[in-house]
């Protein structure tokens, strides 16, 4: 466990160091401010709309960032010690391969948490400072829904860049598969998802499950469904009244999504010649 | 004496290419040994059986009295150095928070950091990053990495690359140091100049195989390599090659370096009647003998490989 530790301490120390964590913040807030500041842009107007618009489209801005951020965080987590020798050096030392790499996870996990909190904690103040009219109450829990199911996305996407890294014996190689990765999860699947559901013509109950495997997906889910507000403004509430869409249950299964990439990843990193 | 490292009969595969081909090799406590050899004859696969990175194709490998890709390896791990080839450090960290980091990993007392620092000579740049640092100071950095812990077993793979010759010494007193402390050092290396006066025994390996084992006298022995002796007179002196010609003994050849310098080749057992003669020698000012360096030693060992299996395979 102290080990563990060890390597999440310095992990996040590096992310500190490196600016990882202020550089996600900032462009986390950046885009979450302007998004709540130009909601109403589309209907001509200028300022805040409502909060069901905002926390809608900062969900759809998490899905885009929030992996992409996780992939490229953690892509080189494996790979890279391994090419500047360290890995070597790492397996010679009295720690087991499991602690290396739980110990990075958390690493990782806590800088990506930090940074999905500072930067969609900044922009929920701004909103509570700079907008009328809108219930603090009901603003910290959409805000507060929005940054816990984001930690969990970027876990999710934590957990496939080690898949990745574990995998490669190349740092170039590990970019360009987080990048494949990342490309499948959040844009190829869901026009995937689209051309299917034109082209059924009958039947399609079974379509709306199928959102459950894709990790974005379930963070939508999450994030429309159990806000109040946001399930009238979106047409998923025909679909969320199955009990396996219900967030407890969709975030059950994002959970699932972090531990079986993690879980291959430790296994296929036990099993691998030094 | 207990042997540390105890390798019996040990094989390593690695698809159809034999990495090691039945190695048997024991090292004492306290001995400094050195694997030498081209790349691919299985240096780092020696070094790498003995870490528990590999497991051994067939035989047995017991490191400080255990298997070292078993259960032991944790015990193993906590009293043991080792320095890989090519090694860059965390360029982001100072050369203080590596070495802690690596101290933390390692369970080992923070006050030994600071000391050991100082030790390899980085005291005065522990606070500046390792991106800084020169190829010289890495490596001092790598040492230092090594020897947290007070390891029993030190493995040193090719530890002098790209040190200076300064540095290069200072780096073999520091081993030389330990060794007076009861650890046994295992160090590889394709510098042979200077390596001899700080090893204990030689492991000339060649295509898997051990080609060689034993202490540079030994060697000398197996070896019977010829003896370079070296007459020298004054400098106005032009005839010294003439009046050294004609040895009764057809092994013994004389080069003549120039009108005053001559040059002897000459077997081990002849060494005496050839000192004899050339101190009875009219002229002769100065002798030099050169025994065969560990150099000459090893490419008269290596000589009996086939080019293929001295091929660059890494």
């Amino acid at each position: 466990m102290n080990a563990i530790l060890t390597i999440a301490g310095k992990e996040f120390r590096d992310g500190l160091r490196n600016r990882w964590v202020l550089a996600i913040a900032l462009v986390l807030a950046f885009l979450a401010v302007g998004i709540a500041w130009f909601g109403a842009a589309a209907s001509g107007g200028l300022g805040f709309t409502s909060l069901a618009t905002t926390v809608v489209s900062l969900a759809t801005l998490a899905v885009f960032l929030i992996p992409l951020i996780a992939l490229l965080l953690a892509y080189d987590a494996v790979v890279g010690e391994q090419e500047a020798g360290t890995l070597l050096l790492l397996l010679t030392y009295p720690i087991s391969r499991t602690q290396l790499l739980l110990g990075k996870f958390l690493g990782h996990g806590l800088i990506l948490a930090a940074a999905t909190a500072l930067g969609f904690g900044i922009a929920g103040a701004v909103i509570a400072v700079g907008a009328e009219g809108v219930a603090l109450t009901e603003l910290a829990a959409g805000m507060g829904l929005l940054i816990g199911s984001s930690i969990l996305l970027g876990w999710v996407f934590i957990a496939f860049a080690y898949l990745i890294s574990v995998w490669v014996t190349e740092k170039a190689r590990a970019a360009g598969l987080a990048l494949v990765v990342w490309f499948l999860f959040v844009l190829v699947f869901d026009l995937g998802l689209l051309a299917l559901l034109v082209s059924v013509e009958r039947g399609g109950d079974w379509l709306p499950w199928l959102l459950l495997l894709n990790p974005t997906e379930c963070f939508r889910l999450i994030n429309l469904t159990g806000f109040e507000a946001a399930r009238s403004y979106t047409g998923l509430t025909s679909i969320a009244e199955g009990s396996a869409f219900r967030p407890a249950m969709v975030t059950a299964i994002l959970v699932a999504w972090i531990l079986v990439p993690l879980g291959l990843a430790l296994l296929r990193f036990r099993r691998r010649a030094a | 004496m207990t042997a540390v490292i105890d390798f019996q009969g040990v094989t390593r595969r690695d698809g159809g290419l034999v990495r090691l081909d039945t190695l048997d090799l024991r090292v004492n406590e306290g001995e400094v040994l050195a694997l030498l050899g081209h790349n691919g004859a299985g240096k780092t696969t020696t070094m790498h059986l003995i870490l528990g990175l590999l497991s051994p194709s067939e035989g047995r490998v017991a490191v400080l009295g255990g298997a070292p890709d078993g259960t032991h390896a944790e015990t193993l791990r906590r009293r043991l150095g080792y320095l890989p080839e090519n090694v860059s450090f965390y360029e982001q960290l100072s050369g203080r928070e590596v070495l802690d980091y690596f101290a933390r990993l390692k369970r080992v007392d923070h006050g030994q950091v600071g000391e050991l620092l100082e030790r390899v000579g980085l005291g005065h740049a522990a606070h500046r990053r390792v991106k800084t640092y020169s190829k010289g100071m890495r490596q001092r950095l790598g040492l230092a990495q090594a020897l947290l812990g007070d390891p029993r077993l030190l493995l040193l793979d090719e530890p002098t690359t790209g040190l200076d010759p300064a540095a290069t010494r200072d780096f073999y007193d520091t081993v030389r140091g330990l060794r007076e402390r009861g650890c046994t050092v295992l160090l590889s290396s394709h510098v042979l100049p200077g390596v001899e006066p700080y090893i204990d025994r030689a492991l000339i390996l060649g295509g898997g195989k051990r080609l060689a084992l034993g202490s540079l006298a030994e060697l000398r022995e197996e070896a019977a390599l010829p003896i370079t002796v070296r007459a020298r007179s004054h400098a106005g002196d032009r005839d010294l090659a003439k009046r050294l010609a004609g040895w009764d003994d057809p092994r013994i050849t004389v080069t003549p370096h120039d009108a005053h310098e001559v040059a002897l080749t000459v077997p081990p057992d002849a060494k005496l009647a050839v000192l004899r003669r050339l101190t009875d020698t009219a002229g002769v000012e100065d002798i030099e003998l050169l025994p065969p360096t560990l150099e000459h030693l090893y490419t008269h060992f290596s000589a009996e490989l086939s080019p293929a299996q001295r091929g660059d395979a890494e």
